[in-house]
């Protein structure tokens, strides 16, 4: 392995047209990975970037070996991956430390699970401590550390194994703003001075900006099902300045290609040709007090009725993972208009937007029946039948012809929400029924 | 100063203060082994030679007996834990069968299973004493193994996902796994089972130790015994020195062994914020300050690092899946056929066994029976419920009180309460009071604190804000108990209530037949027919009461706790 000729070392990871599906409760299949290709480079950061459910996880899951793909290969090396892998090592979102081992132990488990001698895992693991700049918290418990800290823990752990690559998933996002910061920066330093053992990285992302600072490459990804809508190559020198005008035409760049049209739900739009369904889009849980909230922002100076997303997003510090789909729920109710990077309030957005509750009601309620084909379903089999009742498993049932369960259940309670607002139907939580009636 | 602490140094890196207290603790408790031990390998005639005596001089060896069978015990349960539970959560085909047994074991009435067990032991060492050890451990056995069990096969299945899959990806091997991530999650929830283990097998202890089975009298070293004879004898004041010795025992193995325990144990939380209420033990503070208690955990921490280097290393785990998953369909469909066969053989031994033996008269009569006592528990419960959740609520929602009557509650948990069914009979007897009414409540004794300190940690546990926002919008009185504190507690209650109710349903078999001296006092129900059947050595019907015991306990389980503890679980936790 150690005198692998250059042309396998160069190419470090191979995705090649993989696709993953997992079973569904009535024997179908979902597929969430379809025919993704990736290449990993020694010396590059690939980002994968895309939002909730665009299966960049399940694609990192399928590279660290701890799950198979449908169908394609992963090759790392020039091998073909089955199980994890020596040489790939991996940092978690939730840092996934173990609460009962120190610093130190954490540290050394890997080595452990390696069966080293115990000199040399010494040695090593104080190395790791070292490098992160973890000195003099050896013996701490993950419980005492702050966020920041334990995510460095996390990342010594990766190391200490000396992985070729370094897999990432999302490992600044349980931190605050100015820990995440720092954390990006003594990671990027260590990088480019080649101090630590690794010669590859795949980081995992929803942050826009986090993957235009960080990586050579970025793979932008679209959901349902999770493909790769397009690559960018990212040029920039480091260190990289947020306020750089390349920079900032860079995200704005990627904002335009992720609210594009294709980057949106593919299936929906298959569903949508046939007459009378269209009740197969995934919808997300939105509050109606987020809506509002934009709603009134986007009509309020100095937006005027027509925002960037990248800026409003800044303003308001939201995530595209939080602000994508409050601004996807409204055009879907076709209050705004999301297209190019800018979110633009239609006329009845903006009649909502400066109307009183009462009035917003009947205006939402209007548009929630007319241009949301589920709640429009629900509304007329509750009209059509003498109790005006229906059970929750019946809508549950029509659902999932289109998709998991999960998202069955998320996009009914999403609907449930935003009928309650609009006060279009009622559902008792209880017994599991819809109904028309209104609340003693 | 300065010099006296170097001249001394030498002792400082011998040994800590803490060292000395080790010390003398450790040899104490191996001589107490050995004392207790002594013994075993003696012919049973020997111990009909050396008959139990009630004077409280004995006390001490004989509470030493007892406490070493009652551990002896819990380390079987936990052999136990860590295979039966560990494979029923890692085979999918195992799990099937295995957790509703379980699910079973756990609500069966133990105590009628001691005289079939004990006729086996003694077959296993014909003559000895050690066979009776054996049927009495393994009688405490069954009382503590089935909730440790449980807990940790749920913990195995609750580990968070992205510690297995830091785990995978770190390539521990299965072993290294097991004992580096798997038990060290599962061990608070282990821990705490492991009290209650304890503490209801106090219960069985009594009734194990003094085994009559048909013709077969044998009583084995131990505060059961001397019990029992003090009943026999009919001497109010040795059951005193008994509740006395009892009392003792069990703060001392509290403090020494459970407080250590937990309080090391909560390390392992995985909830990783810094907990508010830290608890404390001196016992632990002793071990960890002590070397040689140091030195002990390094000698473990080698083992195990000893041992998962000798364990085979993961194979590429996933390779083989595909291919697993068609041979495993028909591996699955041999399994269930070896299912039915055996389920089909013991039904039909079962059936032969019964239906030779018994009428359906009979079948009619226990069942009339076991209604007679479940109406017993439930009215039990329900006045139980009645006096103790007012109380629960008022006291949790008073720190100070809390931090007074929590441990009492627990301790009064733990006691044996059939040490004090000598009293009630002796009550009854002299008052000539109604059995059918005046046994029943002997039934509850021991479980209606399981009702109390689970309400009071739910009171405790009501978030602080939701009481403020009842007294400003001033809720009070009647109003205040039905919005607010009832439906606060109804989670811990329920809780606390299924507990409560298995533990009277095997009480039955205890307290619907007592006696004191030759005085017999029973009451009608299924518990005096199974103990009836049980003196007699009626294997028939011994059978017939605890399958009819078994049956309205799970049914009465599925049909009405386990549903209302989800129903209180989903709307009423507050979390």
């Amino acid at each position: 392995m150690n005198t692998a000729p250059e042309l396998v070392t160069a190419q470090l990871l191979a995705v090649d047209n993989v696709c993953k599906s997992f079973p569904k409760p009535d024997g179908g299949e979902l597929l969430v990975l379809e025919h993704v290709n990736l290449a990993l480079k020694a010396g590059q950061i690939v980002g994968l970037l895309g939002r909730s459910g665009s299966g960049k996880s399940t694609l990192l899951r399928l590279i660290a070996g701890l799950d198979e793909p449908s169908s394609g290969a992963l090759a790392f090396r020039g091998a073909p991956i089955a199980g994890c892998a020596s040489g790939i090592a991996m940092v978690f979102q939730s840092f996934a430390l173990f609460p009962w081992l120190t610093v130190y132990e954490n540290v050394a488990l890997g080595l452990e699970a390696q069966h080293m001698e115990k000199a040399a895992i010494r040695k090593r693991s104080l190395a790791a401590i070292d490098l992160i700049g973890l000195d003099g918290f050896e013996s701490a418990y993950p419980r005492e550390l702050s966020g920041g800290m334990r995510q460095r823990v996390g990342f010594a752990r990766a190391l200490v194994v000396h992985p070729d690559i370094l897999l990432m998933d999302e490992p600044f996002s349980a931190l605050d703003v100015l820990t995440a910061e720092t954390l990006r920066t003594d990671f990027l330093d260590l990088w480019a001075e080649g101090q630590m053992p690794i010669k590859g990285v795949i980081l995992v992302t929803h942050n826009i900006e986090e993957a235009v600072l960080m990586c050579d490459r970025i793979l932008v990804f679209g959901s349902n099902p999770g493909r790769i809508l397009s690559e960018i190559d990212v040029t920039l020198p480091q260190p990289r300045k947020r306020l750089d005008p390349t920079f900032r035409e860079l995200v704005e760049k990627i904002y335009v290609e992720m609210t594009s049209r294709r980057s949106g739900d593919a299936r929906s739009s298959k569903a949508e040709r046939f007459p009378g369904s269209g009740i197969g889009s995934v919808l997300p849980r939105v509050s109606s007090n987020l809506l509002a909230g934009l709603v009134e922002t986007v009509a309020a100076p100095p937006f005027n009725g027509t925002a960037d997303l990248p800026k409003i997003a800044s303003d308001l510090q939201m995530e595209i993972d939080e602000l994508f789909p409050v601004a996807e729920t409204l055009q879907m109710m076709r209050f705004a208009e999301v297209e190019g990077g800018d979110i633009k309030l239609t006329p009845e957005g903006l009649a909502f937007a400066h109307a009183h509750l009462n009035v917003r009601k009947q205006i939402f309620a209007r548009h929630l029946l007319n241009y949301v084909p589920l709640a429009a379903h629900i509304r007329r089999v509750l009209d059509e039948r003498a109790s005006h009742a229906a059970r929750k498993s019946r809508f549950i049932d029509e659902l999932e012809d289109f998709m998991g369960e999960n998202d069955a259940e998320q996009t009914l309670r999403a609907v449930i929400s935003l009928a309650r607002y609009a006060e279009a139907f009622a559902y008792d939580d209880a017994n599991e029924m819809f109904n028309l009636e209104n609340p003693v | 100063m300065v010099d006296r602490s170097q001249r001394f140094a030498f002792v400082r890196d011998l040994a800590t203060r803490w060292d000395l207290v080790a010390i003398v603790v450790v040899i104490g408790l191996l001589t107490f082994c050995a004392e207790a031990s002594r013994g075993l390998f003696e012919p049973l005639a020997k111990l009909a030679g050396e008959p139990m005596s009630l004077d409280p001089v004995y006390l001490p060896f004989y509470a030493a007996r007892t406490t070493l069978r009652m551990f002896a015990a819990l380390a079987l349960s936990l052999v136990f834990t860590f295979t039966y539970a560990t494979w029923a959560a890692k085979s999918a085909r195992a799990e099937k069968l295995l957790v509703p047994i379980l699910d079973i074991l756990q609500s069966v009435p133990i105590l009628g299973f001691i005289s079939i067990t004990v006729v086996f032991f003694m077959s296993l060492v014909p003559g000895r004493v050690l066979g009776a050890e054996f049927a009495a451990i393994f009688a405490i056995f069954t009382s503590q193994a089935w909730n440790m069990a449980f807990s940790f096969y749920q913990s195995l299945r609750t580990v968070p996902h992205e510690l297995e899959d830091a785990a995978a990806s770190f390539r521990l091997s299965p072993w290294m796994r097991f004992w580096r991530l798997e038990v060290p999650f599962a061990m608070p929830a282990l821990l705490w089972n492991m009290m209650m283990s304890m503490s209801g097998s106090w219960f069985f202890v009594v009734a194990s130790e003094s085994i009559s089975v048909g013709n077969t009298n044998i009583a084995l070293p131990g505060v059961g015994s001397y019990i029992a004879l003090a009943i026999q004898q009919g001497s109010l004041r040795a059951i005193g020195w008994a509740i006395a010795t009892m009392f003792i025992v069990i703060l001392l193995y509290d403090q020494l062994i459970f407080r250590p325990l937990v309080v090391w144990g909560d390390r392992f939380r995985f909830d990783q914020e810094q907990g508010g209420h830290v608890p404390e033990s001196w016992a632990l503070t002793m071990l960890q300050r002590s070397r040689l208690m140091t030195a002990l955990r390094t000698l473990f921490n080698a083992i195990i690092r000893w041992t998962s280097r000798k364990a085979p290393r993961p194979q590429l785990l996933l390779t083989a899946t595909a291919t697993a998953t068609r041979v495993g369909r028909r591996a699955d469909l041999l399994w269930y056929l070896l299912l039915v066969l055996v389920i089909a053989l013991a039904v039909w031994r079962i059936a032969r066994m019964l239906i030779g033996e018994t009428t359906w008269h009979e079948a009619a009569q226990v069942a009339g029976l076991a209604a007679l006592t479940m109406l017993r528990v439930m009215v039990l419960i329900g006045l139980a419920s009645v006096v103790w959740v007012p109380i629960g609520i008022w006291v949790g929602l008073r720190p100070r009180a809390t931090q007074i009557v929590q441990p009492v509650a627990q301790f009064l948990a733990a006691f044996p309460a059939n040490l004090l069914f000598p009293l009630a009979v002796y009550g009854i007897v002299t008052w000539k009071l109604n059995p059918d009414v005046w046994l029943s409540p002997l039934m509850i004794l021991g479980t209606q604190w399981y009702i109390l300190f689970n309400v009071i940690a739910g009171a405790a546990a009501m978030p602080t804000e939701l009481r403020y926002a009842a007294a400003n919008l001033g809720l009070h009185g009647f109003l205040w108990w039905r919005k607010v504190a009832l439906p606060g507690v109804l989670p811990y209650y329920v809780t606390g209530a299924i507990t409560a109710s298995g533990g009277s349903w095997n009480a039955a078999i205890v307290a619907e037949l007592a006696s004191w001296r030759n005085v017999q006092v029973k009451a009608h129900g299924l518990g005096a027919y199974i103990a009836e059947a049980t003196t007699a050595g009626d294997f028939h019907r011994i059978i017939l009461g605890i399958a009819t015991m078994s049956l309205f306990v799970v049914a009465i389980n599925r049909s009405f706790w386990r549903p209302l503890y989800y129903f209180a679980e989903r709307k009423y936790r507050l979390s």
